[in-house]
């Protein structure tokens, strides 16, 4: 089967992020960017599924501005075989996100859709179960196992209370947890080879998505800021602190 | 408007989680509450009582039993027909359903809101909570989910609402329930706990875990939590984790041991009421929101603490 693989480019997970002085948003000139961390492990995991023979082809996808392109250099370098450029300088929404990825589903026949959880800028958690809504097909979120078995895939799945497995027939979705594998690195022969690796350049127009937003930004402004605590001295004066809080056993 | 709650339950009682959603519901208007799931006559009778309760549409259906959002999101379709406005908690069934309901209906969903500042503006974090969005939808209807502990959760008792059968739906055949390994605690439930100690990396193993941070909470009757690096390190089952990726706290006092506090981990309690710290690394960045840091070795302090309150 060939699995497909959206990637997203965000800001670097080690970065603060700072918010515009004029509250339209975060900071992005020159600061660093990468893969969102929970598509590092979709990849992975895509990878780790043909090296099993499950999967017969790796198609990373990603829309973005043209510097998107060095996330999918990311994704071929480490063992991606093929990568498609949604390129659009606007930020798109979870919903039209989705239709991409649906409209680019239709024309590739994918066996999974292997989706990060979520983007750690926006922090929504909407694209994979989307896509799941608009192909009808099932989804399995938040995964930290996947097994594929003959015409279904089964997840394992981080629930609020432990782990919960549910059986999908396939096609199917499937969302990445942190614990589902650890992302190996590329090796420096594999960055140079995946240069030469076929990459397509497309627009959302080509599938037809509009892209405006249903969600307008008003402002975007930092969070309140902790009042300054204060360093106690020792145990004895901590728990002097807690009880006068009326905290104790 | 007519608001949809969805109630988050075990088959036997409501969840904690509903409570604030019905708060957040009933900013926008008239709150109607969806049950579903199998053999929830129990569970729709105690969401009757909620306070400010209108309509408790009820779904029974052997195909809704453990929530598969398949089964589920064209049953919450269907009923938006006569509502507004679907709400569901930020936790891992909201997460799973509400989307899938969005894109039926084709709307963007606004997630994790903490605020409702007018009919259609919302407020919510980004970036790990290093930034607060104010948006505004301009779909017909609006699709949420709730973060919990940003609203005051609604009485439990009170309400009078109408239960009402829903038949809608059924199962799509698409996914299948096959089984759950549910961490097994008798100790309050972390995103629901007033008090609550949380371990991290530099514990050093499991046992120490357990020697360490387990008596504070017992003495307290505090829930247990960790960082992602002890999460990772396998001193404790993974829903144990407090952040970004984990569960989203805001106890009256949150003890952080041994966590240096990364940005990742920061997201999941800085909005807790009272921050305690303990840390021998005095530049540990969880000093800088701690109320009260203790810069000591956690094995000689913790269990000093834990002999002395």
């Amino acid at each position: 089967m060939k699995i497909l693989v959206p990637v997203k480019r965000v800001l670097d997970y080690n970065v603060k992020p700072r918010v515009k002085s004029d509250g339209t948003g975060v900071d992005l000139a020159n600061v660093k960017m990468s893969m969102n961390p929970f598509d590092e492990i979709a990849i992975e995991e895509a990878i780790r599924l043909k090296e099993k023979g499950v999967a017969a082809e790796v198609v990373a996808v990603s829309v973005g501005p043209a510097k998107a392109q060095e996330t999918l250099r990311t994704a071929l370098a480490m063992g991606a075989d093929r990568a498609i450029l949604v390129q659009t300088d606007d930020e798109v929404e979870p919903l039209a996100l989705a239709k991409i990825f649906k409209a680019i589903a239709d024309a590739e026949a994918p066996g999974l859709v292997i989706l990060g959880k979520q983007a750690i800028d926006g922090d929504n958690n909407q694209t994979g179960q989307m896509l799941a809504a608009l192909t009808g097909w099932a989804q399995g979120t938040f995964a930290s196992a996947v097994n594929v078995e003959g015409d279904h895939v089964s997840v394992t799945r981080e629930v609020d209370g432990g782990l919960e497995t549910v059986k999908l027939k396939l096609p199917a979705i499937v969302t990445t947890d942190l614990r589902l594998n650890e992302p190996r690195y590329a090796s420096l022969p594999n960055i140079m080879k995946a240069k030469s690796k076929p990459l397509d350049t497309k627009s959302p127009a080509d599938y037809g998505v509009d892209t405006t937003p249903r969600v307008k930004t008003v402002k975007v402004s930092e969070p309140p800021v902790r009042s300054a605590g204060i360093k106690v001295a020792d145990v004895d004066e901590l728990v002097a602190k807690l009880k006068a809080m009326g905290v104790h056993s | 408007m007519k608001t949809l709650v969805w109630v988050e339950h075990d088959g036997k009682a409501v969840k904690d989680a509903t409570l604030a959603v019905v708060t957040a519901a009933s900013k926008l208007g008239e709150v109607h509450l969806l049950v579903a799931g199998s053999g929830v006559d129990a569970v729709a009778k105690e969401a009757a009582q909620i306070a400010g309760v209108g309509k408790v549409h009820v779904a029974d259906n052997p195909a809704f039993g453990h929530n598969l959002p398949e089964n589920i999101a064209p049953l919450v379709a269907e009923l938006m027909g006569s509502h507004d406005a679907f709400l569901a908690p930020a936790t891992t069934t909201g997460k799973n359903i509400a989307p899938r309901v969005a894109a039926l209906l084709d709307v963007m969903q606004i997630s994790e809101i903490l605020s409702v500042e007018g009919e259609k503006t919302f407020t919510r974090p980004i970036y790990a909570g290093n930034a607060i969005a104010t948006v505004e939808s301009s779909d017909a209807k609006l699709v949420l989910t709730v973060r919990g502990t940003a609203f005051e959760k609604a009485a439990s008792t009170g309400g009078s609402g109408a239960v009402e059968a829903v038949s809608a739906g059924g199962d799509t055949g698409i996914s299948s329930f096959v089984g759950a390994e549910i961490a097994k605690q008798d100790r309050p439930e972390l995103t629901s706990a007033k008090i609550i100690v949380s371990g991290g990396r530099a514990l050093g193993s499991s046992e120490k875990y357990q020697e360490v941070i387990v008596p504070l909470a017992d003495k307290l009757g505090a829930a247990l939590g960790a960082s992602r690096a002890a999460v990772d390190a396998g001193y404790v089952p993974n829903d144990y984790q407090v952040g970004q990726t984990g569960k989203i706290v805001a106890p009256e006092v949150y003890f952080a041991i041994g966590i240096s506090g990364a940005i990742q981990h920061l997201a999941g309690m800085k909005d807790s009421k009272t921050i305690v710290a303990i840390n021998k690394d005095e530049d540990a960045p969880i000093f800088q929101v701690a109320d009260f840091g203790l810069v000591a070795d956690l094995f000689n302090a913790v269990p000093e603490l834990t002999g002395k309150i």
